[in-house]
């Protein structure tokens, strides 16, 4: 059994996890921003 | 803790913030897993595998520490109805769960090749199992109760109630003497050797950063769809 194939498998589940929520909690906060400006009172 | 009270004030410190903890957090997480994974020796027992804690330990503590995080916000919402509290308990739920799967995904992978099986109803990986629905209950919980308005007590109460579940994972390793191994890592001090140990606070530290700039971030969404509700009802109301 190569031990490494299990090493791997583990790094790239936990960056893949981190990294798509990172871009998923970003995208959503730029959107929301950007949003909430376009609708900023001009008074 | 009232003086965040004010999302204005809130959001001077957390727009920089938010930028500095990912920066910290990548950093970090790339010294530790390139120490973890190029670096440190294999263990004299468990071989190459070892590698796998400097990712499992940090996930594991910061599922656990995510819902203690939600549970403290909720204490915060139901005693001082601080405002700014059931925001970032909602903030945390989904971060929390992540790394609460990602505790179980990557311990499943380590007792493969280390116990010969992917998955055993032991103490602590049932108990870790539980915190991941209880995440999943909170966040289903807690968006239904925003869409009716912004009170959010039961999903307060659900993040009370489901700290019991803390000590029992913490404490499930010495009540039930099954697969998974006692602590490693204890105030007191650690069974690890400092040859294998030295990377692990690098990525739990990085870890650490990322999830308060994930929390930061989704605070912040949160923040910026509840003033695109209030500026669309004050625009149908004119």
């Amino acid at each position: 059994m190569n031990q490494w194939a299990f090493v791997i498998a583990a790094y790239a589940v936990t960056f893949a996890g981190t990294g798509g929520l990172v871009a998923w909690a970003l995208a959503g906060m730029r959107r929301a921003e950007a949003q909430a400006e376009r609708l900023r009172d001009p008074r | 803790m009232h003086r965040f009270a004010n999302p204005a004030r809130f959001l001077k410190i957390a727009r920089p913030a938010t930028g500095w903890l990912l920066a910290i957090g990548v950093v970090l997480i790339a010294i530790g897993a390139a120490g973890g994974l190029f670096v440190t020796p294999p263990d004299y027992l468990q071989g190459e595998t070892a590698r796998i804690l400097y990712i499992h330990v940090p996930t594991a503590w910061l599922g656990m520490g995510g819902w203690s995080a939600i549970a403290i916000a909720s204490l915060a919402q139901i005693v001082w109805r601080h405002p700014l509290a059931g925001v970032a308990a909602r903030a945390t739920a989904p971060v929390g769960a992540m790394f609460t799967f990602l505790c179980l995904a990557t311990g499943s992978i380590w007792g493969r090749p280390t116990w010969g099986t992917w998955w055993e109803w032991d103490g602590r990986l049932t108990s870790m199992l539980i915190l991941l629905f209880l995440y999943f209950g909170y966040i289903a919980l807690s968006a239904a109760e925003r869409e009716r308005g912004p009170d959010g007590r039961v999903s307060a109460i659900f993040g009370l109630v489901g700290a019991v579940n803390i000590p029992i994972i913490h404490f499930s390793v010495q009540w039930w003497n099954t697969l998974h191994q006692a602590e490693s890592i204890e105030l007191t001090g650690t069974t690890i050797a400092p040859e294998l140990l030295w990377p692990l606070p690098f990525t739990l530290f990085g870890f650490s950063a990322l999830f308060g700039a994930l929390v930061l971030m989704r605070m912040r969404t949160e923040l910026a769809q509840t003033r695109i509700e209030a500026r669309l009802k004050r625009a149908v109301a004119e």
